[in-house]
C-alpha cells in the first residue's frame, strides 16, 4: 500500500463528521434500493439481472460488430462518431471543433468518463470554459474536487460547506437552506445554458440498432445540455453499447432502482442525431466520441472482460463495508468502491496502487447487488495474485516469501511447532495489550510494523492446547 | 486514424476478424399485462401524484380548458403545436402563446414564460411517465425551460408500461431525433440527500387526461 493511500484512509477514519455523512448517505441509498427491488415491487428482478448479464456479455464479446453498427446508424441520422484512444485525443477533438465553430462556452452534464480523462481541466488549460451543470458536479467544480461517489458526487459535503463555497466563489449571500442553494445554482446555470455553444454529455447507453445515446438523470440538466446549445457531443467508453432499443426494457428497470431506488429516473433521453427537418429545436450537430483509454487492454482478458459490463449504478459502493468507512476520495482514481478497485488496476496497471485489490474484506456484498452480476470478489482475488507476482518479479516480496516458507515448514513439523510455540509463549506477557510492538528489534522491520499498525497478537495462555490434550 | 487502431485492438482482443457475423443477441422478454383504459389512466395519475405531480381527470375539452386556465391564473404560457391542445381550446386562453416554428423565437419565450403547455405522444401507467417525441408538433424546450409544465393527454395514449412502449416503438430513432421520458417533476438530492424539486427542469408538473 502506498503512503498516500494509507494516509487518505487514516484521515477519513479520523474525521467523525465525514464518517457520519458517508454512513448516512450510503445507508439511505441501500434502503431505497432494497424497497425498489423487493419481490413485491419487482417480481422478475433476478431474471432481469440474468438478462442484463447475458446482453452485456453478448455485446462485449462481439463489440467490434456493435461499434460499427452504431457508427453506421449515427451517420444515417446525420451525426458523426469519433474514436479516441485517450483523453488527449478527446480534448484535441473538442478544441478543434470549438475553434472551427467559434464556440466559446461549453455546458456539461454529469459524466464519469469525462472525469476519467480530466476533460474540464484539459479544456480550461486552453482557455475554453466548460461548466458542470449537475448540482453536485457544479459544487465540486467550484471546490476543485473530484466526485466522491459515482451517483452522489458531493455526498461528503454539508449544506454549510456548500453555503460557504457559493458565497466565496459566486459572491452571493451565504445560504444554508438547500432549496435556496439549488435556486442559486439554477439561476447561474440557466444563463450558461442559454449562452453555451456546445453541450457535452456522457452516455448511460449507446444503442447500436438506433445510433442513439441514452441519458438518465433527475435534474433536467442533461436535457438542457442536449437541447439548448447548437452542438451536442457525447463522450462515452466503447463498452457502453447495447444491441437494441428494446434492451432498454431490461437496463432501465435495473439502473434507476439499483442507483437511487427509482423505477425510472425523472428524465430518460433517447437521442439519435441532430434536429431533423421540421423539428423545432435541438442541436444542429451531433457527435459521439468513443473512448478507449485502456478498455481494449482489459478486453483481452476473457475472465476480466466482465468488468466492462458495469452500468455505473453505484450500488456496490453503498453496500461495501470498506467504501462506507474509507469513503470515495481515499481511492486512487475517479472510480471508487468495489468497481473502482477492479477497474483502476486494469485501466492503469496494478502498480498504480498495489494496495487497492487488498482493500476489501471479500464479503461479496458487491456481487450480490450488482445489477449486471459482475463477479467483483473473484476479480479482486485475481488482481491480488497479479500484484504479488509483479512484486516477486521485482524482488520486492522476498522477505514475505521467506517468512511464509518458514511458517509453512514449521507448520509441517509438529515437534518444531510445539517448541516454537513454547518459546513464543515464554516471551509473551500474560496480560493483553499491544505487547509485540514494545519489542524494538521486531518493530524495526517495516513489514512487521505495517502489519502491527492494525493488529495485535493476543496474550499467550498458560498452557497450550497440546499440553491440555495430553493430560486430558 | 484512431478508428482503425481501436477497432483492430478490439478484434485482436476478442479473437475476431473484420466483418465476422454475429448471432442474434439474447431475446428480451417484453411483458404487457392486460388492463383497460380506465385502469391505465387511474394508475398513471396515481403514480404521477406519488411523485408530487398534480393530476386532473376531466370529461370534456371545456373542463380541460377550465382547469388549465385556473392553473395559469393570468400567468404567461407557451403552448406546443400539438393539435390536441387546439381541439381543447387551450390556445385561446389569455396569456398563451403558440404556433412557433423557429428555434430562437421559441427559446427566448420559453426562457421567460411561467408555464409550458404540451400534449404527450404516450404516457406509461405503471411509472407515471410522459413520453415526448420531438416533432413539428412538440418542441423540446416547452416541457423543460418554464418552471411549470402542463401536459394534456387523451386517454387512449396511456400505455401500461415501458415494455408496451418498446413494443409499439421498437425503433424510436426512425421517428424522431429525441424521445424523452418524463417521470415526475425535476428533482435533486445532491446536497445532504435533501430532496429539492425544480432544480433545472420544471418543479411543478400537471397531467390532465381528457375524455
Amino acid at each position: 500500500m502506498s503512503a498516500a493511500f494509507d494516509e487518505k484512509i487514516h484521515n477519513t477514519l479520523a474525521d467523525a463528521n465525514l464518517q457520519l455523512a458517508i454512513y448516512a448517505a450510503t445507508g439511505r441509498l441501500i434502503d431505497h434500493r432494497k424497497h425498489a427491488v423487493a419481490v413485491a415491487a419487482l417480481p422478475d428482478y433476478q431474471e432481469l439481472r440474468t438478462q442484463a448479464n447475458a446482453l452485456k456479455k453478448h455485446t462485449i464479446d462481439h463489440l467490434d460488430y456493435y461499434l460499427e453498427q452504431f457508427e453506421a446508424n449515427v451517420a444515417a441520422h446525420g451525426g458523426k462518431v469519433v474514436y479516441c484512444k485517450d483523453g488527449t485525443e478527446v480534448a484535441d477533438f473538442v478544441l478543434g471543433l470549438a475553434k472551427e465553430r467559434h464556440a466559446g462556452l461549453i455546458v456539461k452534464s454529469k459524466s464519469m468518463t469525462t472525469e476519467e480523462i480530466d476533460l474540464n481541466e484539459r479544456l480550461e488549460h486552453h482557455q475554453l470554459e466548460s461548466v458542470e451543470t449537475d448540482l453536485g458536479e457544479y459544487i465540486l467544480q467550484l471546490a476543485h474536487q473530484k466526485p466522491y461517489h459515482i451517483v452522489a458526487p458531493a455526498l461528503h459535503l454539508t449544506r454549510y460547506e456548500v453555503g460557504d463555497l457559493f458565497a466565496r466563489t459566486l459572491g452571493v449571500a451565504n445560504e444554508t437552506v438547500v432549496e435556496k442553494q439549488a435556486l442559486i445554482a439554477r439561476t447561474v446555470l440557466r444563463q450558461k445554458f442559454l449562452a453555451a455553444d456546445i453541450g457535452i454529455t456522457g452516455a448511460n447507453f449507446l444503442v447500436a440498432d438506433s445510433g442513439a445515446v441514452v441519458l438518465v438523470e433527475n435534474e433536467g440538466n442533461a436535457r438542457l445540455t442536449t437541447s439548448a446549445p447548437r452542438i451536442h457531443i457525447s463522450v462515452a467508453g466503447i463498452e457502453k453499447l447495447i444491441p437494441r432499443a428494446q434492451d432498454l426494457a431490461v437496463f432501465l428497470k435495473l439502473l434507476g432502482r439499483s442507483a437511487t431506488g427509482q423505477a425510472l429516473t425523472v428524465y430518460t433521453s433517447f437521442l439519435s442525431g441532430p434536429r431533423r427537418a421540421g423539428e423545432i429545436d435541438g442541436p444542429e450537430e451531433f457527435y459521439v466520441v468513443l473512448l478507449d483509454n485502456g478498455r481494449t487492454k482489459l478486453l483481452a482478458n476473457r475472465e476480466h472482460r466482465q468488468s466492462l459490463y458495469c452500468i455505473r449504478c453505484g450500488a456496490c459502493l453503498n453496500h461495501c463495508p470498506v467504501y462506507r468507512k474509507i469513503g470515495g476520495h481515499s481511492f486512487p482514481w475517479v472510480y471508487s468502491g468495489p468497481i473502482g478497485a477492479i477497474i483502476t488496476p486494469q485501466f492503469l496497471g496494478v502498480a498504480h496502487e498495489p494496495g487497492l485489490p487488498f482493500a476489501s474484506s471479500l464479503c461479496g456484498a458487491c456481487a450480490e447487488v450488482c445489477p449486471v452480476k459482475i463477479d467483483i470478489p473473484k476479480i479482486l482475488l485475481d488482481l491480488r495474485a497479479e500484484v504479488k507476482k509483479s512484486e516477486e518479479r521485482e524482488g520486492k516480496a522476498r522477505l514475505e516469501r521467506l517468512a511464509f516458507k518458514l511458517w509453512a515448514w514449521v507448520m509441517c513439523h509438529p515437534r518444531i511447532y510445539e517448541m516454537a510455540a513454547k518459546v513464543a509463549s515464554g516471551l509473551a506477557p500474560a496480560e493483553s495489550g499491544k505487547w509485540l510492538r514494545r519489542v524494538p528489534a521486531v518493530m524495526d522491520l517495516p513489514p512487521v510494523r505495517a502489519w502491527l499498525s492494525q493488529r495485535d497478537l493476543p496474550p499467550a495462555p498458560g498452557k497450550s492446547f497440546r499440553e491440555m490434550w495430553r493430560k486430558r | 486514424m484512431s478508428r482503425e487502431h481501436i477497432l483492430h485492438k478490439v478484434r485482436t482482443a476478442l479473437g475476431r476478424t473484420a466483418g465476422q457475423a454475429v448471432a442474434d443477441p439474447p431475446t428480451v422478454r417484453l411483458r404487457v399485462s392486460e388492463m383497460d383504459v380506465e385502469t391505465r389512466v387511474a394508475m398513471m395519475l396515481q403514480r404521477v401524484e406519488a411523485l408530487a405531480g398534480k393530476t386532473r381527470r376531466v370529461a370534456t375539452a371545456q373542463d380541460a380548458r377550465a382547469y388549465v386556465g385556473s392553473v395559469l391564473g393570468g400567468k404567461s404560457a407557451v403552448a406546443s403545436n400539438a393539435p390536441f391542445l387546439r381541439e381543447c381550446g387551450i390556445l385561446d386562453l389569455a396569456g398563451v402563446q403558440s404556433g412557433f416554428t423557429a428555434a430562437p423565437e421559441l427559446r427566448t419565450l420559453c426562457a421567460t414564460a411561467d408555464v409550458g403547455i404540451t400534449s404527450a405522444d404516450y404516457a406509461l401507467a405503471d411509472t407515471g411517465t410522459l413520453v415526448m417525441l420531438s416533432s413539428p408538433q412538440e418542441a423540446r424546450l416547452i416541457s423543460l425551460l418554464p418552471p411549470v409544465h402542463i401536459a394534456v393527454v387523451p386517454p387512449q395514449r396511456v400505455l401500461t408500461s415501458l415494455d408496451e412502449l418498446l413494443i409499439i416503438l421498437p425503433h424510436p430513432a426512425e421517428q424522431t431525433s429525441s424521445m424523452v421520458l418524463i417521470t415526475g417533476p425535476s428533482r435533486t438530492a445532491d446536497i445532504e440527500q435533501i430532496l429539492v424539486r425544480g432544480v433545472h427542469g420544471p418543479g411543478e408538473i400537471h397531467v390532465v387526461v381528457v375524455g
